[in-house]
């Protein structure tokens, strides 16, 4: 029987199998080890992340290579694309994505731009793991998901992995990249579990993965809206409709072609994002699609995001603000009404 | 360890009576939130401040509703001192409509602007630029108000902290940089993570006083901010005072605290504790009775418990809301089903 763990678990695994095979993959970021220098600390009592996502590394990699930083987002991250540049290859943790606010120019001017400003003569092997995502009650500055935000930037790879088996694939997958690679993790996610084979293995970035096949309706979400997408799917079989989940899975590169592909055979298509919905990753495939698979479509194409308002703090006011299988039904609906092939 | 040795002045029967009262809203007020939180009944990430209460408040004596306070993650007992209604605040925590915020900001983002408590904030070295935001306006329109930036340790290795301090140098502003020093920025320790001895010995490198005192004792952070927020108002610019203080509970509620030492914790809860010194120094002054400090404390209790069931029996935010203030003026569409 395949082995069960955590989404949290599935990434320590990832960190911990690069960590083994090369030496110059490290880990830096608050409190990624936790308590430094203090005397009575034992390694195992030690935070090992906020969330705990890393507990243990430093155990067995030392406090060289699972180095605890000050609170100073744009020295540690400016640090990275340097030691990625010169001939480490750090995995950067941004504790919440949020922070990229203190630390954009590192990522935005310096890494991602590197190698193009010295016509091909740099690389930056730094992969930044960040958390993101609503749910959480953590209100408007540690809630957002600021991946299209990467995503619009030439020269980084953006990383959402939906389920512990990506997540741990897609992060060795990262770590061997030669390319800086922005590998974002919802918070809410952690303790989901998932199949997650023991040894070393890696989803390649740009590979997207149909999570449950379809014929009527091609719902692509993003991250954990995978798993809303899915929910929704369910109910949707109930009523008859056939719907078909695309996990794009990287957002760059994007797998064009499983998105089309899955629209060509439906006609139709909803994408579920939980960012805001102004220039997001649902506007982006939303355009892909009316650019290059006009011709596939039965109807208008919908998406399902969050309001065009921050995370806000309350719990009845956060459970609206994101996406849910409700309102994707909702837009089904909306979206054959009018259509006599399709009775719901 | 330089102590600033300024004598107290001022400290009368009716500011002793406040500060204690204050300094007892923000320990009870904390304390009750520990509990609520242990009991499930409080969402999201809560950061307490109890231990600290002696700096909010030696800080906040000097000031009014016209000066401005940028805050912190622990950012509850800055809001105590400065005025914010316990009723409105445990209500935010809540995520109720009745909250300081409509239930918008919660624990990390609580504000009052109409008190001059411009937010917590979510984010570490938030402050320093934004204090000296204000207190730009306070000279520009020549108001006589002074802004403080409280901040933590950790915010001190911050990048925003020198261009903050900086602009603040130049400009002459009217601020007061305070540095809450409890000893660790999260789980680590200031020591590991500063490059420096004391942060007010940064003060050096843009010419401006840095004081360094016992933050658990409210007459020492009193007479400090005292110097430094008429310095302010009569136009001679920033200084920053370090407090070095500690804090009762972990980083944020759930933090097990491993990292502190028993002997450490032991001895900051028991007679390190600000609100036991500064009652030992009123009855030493004489400035007020046993009865009415048990009196405050009772008067206290009370106004606590009032504000949990204020806050229990509020409504949630409505569905409308949460489309609101994003803007003044351009009602945004949810287009989150669209």
């Amino acid at each position: 029987m395949a082995r069960i763990i955590t989404f949290s678990e599935a990434i320590k695994e990832a960190m911990q199998l690069a960590m083994r095979k090369d030496e110059n993959v490290i880990l830096m970021g608050e409190d990624v080890a936790g308590g430094a220098e203090v005397d009575h600390l034992q390694d195992d009592e030690a935070w090992g992340g906020v969330m705990g996502v890393t507990g243990g590394l430093v155990q067995e990699f030392g406090r060289d290579r699972v180095l605890d930083t000050p609170i100073a987002e744009a020295g540690y991250i400016g640090a990275a694309v340097t030691n990625a540049a010169t001939g480490m290859r750090p995995v950067a943790e941004l504790m919440f994505n949020d922070f990229i606010g203190s630390c954009l120019d590192e990522v935005m001017n310096q890494g991602a731009k590197l190698r193009y400003m010295f016509g091909g003569k740099a690389k930056v092997p730094l992969t930044i793991r960040t958390m993101h995502g609503a749910g959480f009650r953590a209100a408007a500055q540690h809630s957002q998901s600021l991946y299209g935000m990467f995503t619009a930037i030439p020269g980084i790879k953006v990383v959402v992995p939906s389920t512990p088996y990506d997540a741990k694939g897609l992060l060795l997958a990262a770590i061997e990249d030669d390319d800086p690679v922005v590998f974002f993790e919802d918070k809410t996610l952690y303790n989901v579990n998932g199949e997650v084979p023991e040894g070393y293995y890696t989803v390649p970035l740009g590979q997207g993965e149909i999570k449950r096949p379809g014929n009527e309706l091609t719902i692509v979400g993003i991250g954990k809206q995978v798993q809303t997408a899915l929910e929704a799917a369910e109910q949707l079989t109930a009523k008859g409709i056939d719907a078909e989940v695309v996990d794009p899975r990287s957002l760059s590169p994007l797998d064009e072609s499983i998105i089309l592909d899955s629209v060509m055979k439906t006609g139709r298509l909803v994408i579920v994002d939980e960012a805001n919905p102004r220039c997001n990753v649902a506007t982006d495939i939303a355009a892909l699609v009316a650019d290059k698979g006009f011709d596939y479509l039965d109807a208008p194409i919908k998406r399902v995001t969050a309001p065009h308002c921050p995370v806000p703090f309350s719990p009845a006011l956060e459970d609206i603000y994101l996406p849910s299988a409700e309102k994707i039904l909702k837009v089904v609906s909306e979206m054959i009404e009018d259509d006599t092939t399709v009775t719901m | 360890m330089k102590v600033s040795e300024e004598t107290v002045q001022g400290i009368t029967a009716e500011k002793a009576s406040w500060m204690y009262q204050k300094m007892c809203e923000i320990r009870k007020f904390e304390d009750r939130v520990h509990e609520l939180f242990g009991q499930g009944v409080l969402p999201g990430f809560v950061h307490l401040y109890a231990g600290e209460e002696a700096v909010a408040v030696g800080v906040c004596a000097h000031l009014d509703d016209n000066d401005s306070i940028t805050s912190t993650h622990r950012g509850h007992g800055h809001c105590i001192a400065k005025g914010c209604e316990l009723d409105g605040m445990m209500a935010e925590l809540f995520g109720k409509a009745t909250g300081l915020c409509n239930g918008k900001g919660g624990s990390m983002h609580i504000a009052d602007v109409e008190k001059g408590m411009l937010g917590a904030n979510g984010i570490v070295g938030g402050g320093f630029p934004l204090a000296a935001g204000a207190a730009l306006t306070s000279k520009l329109k020549k108001t006589g108000a002074v802004a403080v930036c409280f901040f933590g340790d950790g915010a001190g290795n911050h990048g925003t902290f020198h261009e903050g301090i900086n602009l603040a140098a130049i400009w002459n502003l009217p601020v007061v940089f305070v540095a809450e020093n409890n000893g660790y920025a999260e789980a680590t320790p200031f020591e590991y993570a500063s490059s420096c001895t004391n942060i007010a010995d940064r003060a050096k490198g843009y010419n401006i006083p840095g004081d360094i005192v016992d933050g658990k004792d409210a007459t020492a952070v009193y007479a400090a901010a005292q110097k430094a927020v008429e310095r302010a108002r009569n136009g001679e610019g920033p200084s920053l005072i370090e407090c070095k203080t500690y804090r009762n509970y972990g980083h944020f509620e759930g933090d097990a605290q491993k990292y502190k030492p028993d002997v450490e914790k032991k001895s900051h809860l028991e007679e390190l504790d600000a609100l036991r010194k500064f009652r030992e120094y009123i009855a030493s002054e004489g400035l007020l009775t046993d009865a009415e400090l048990d009196d405050i404390e009772e008067r206290v209790d009370h106004a606590v418990e009032v504000a949990v069931k204020f806050a229990e029996e509020s409504p949630m935010p409505a569905e409308e809301d949460l489309t609101k203030d994003v803007y003044v003026s351009y009602e945004t569409h949810d287009r989150g089903d669209v």
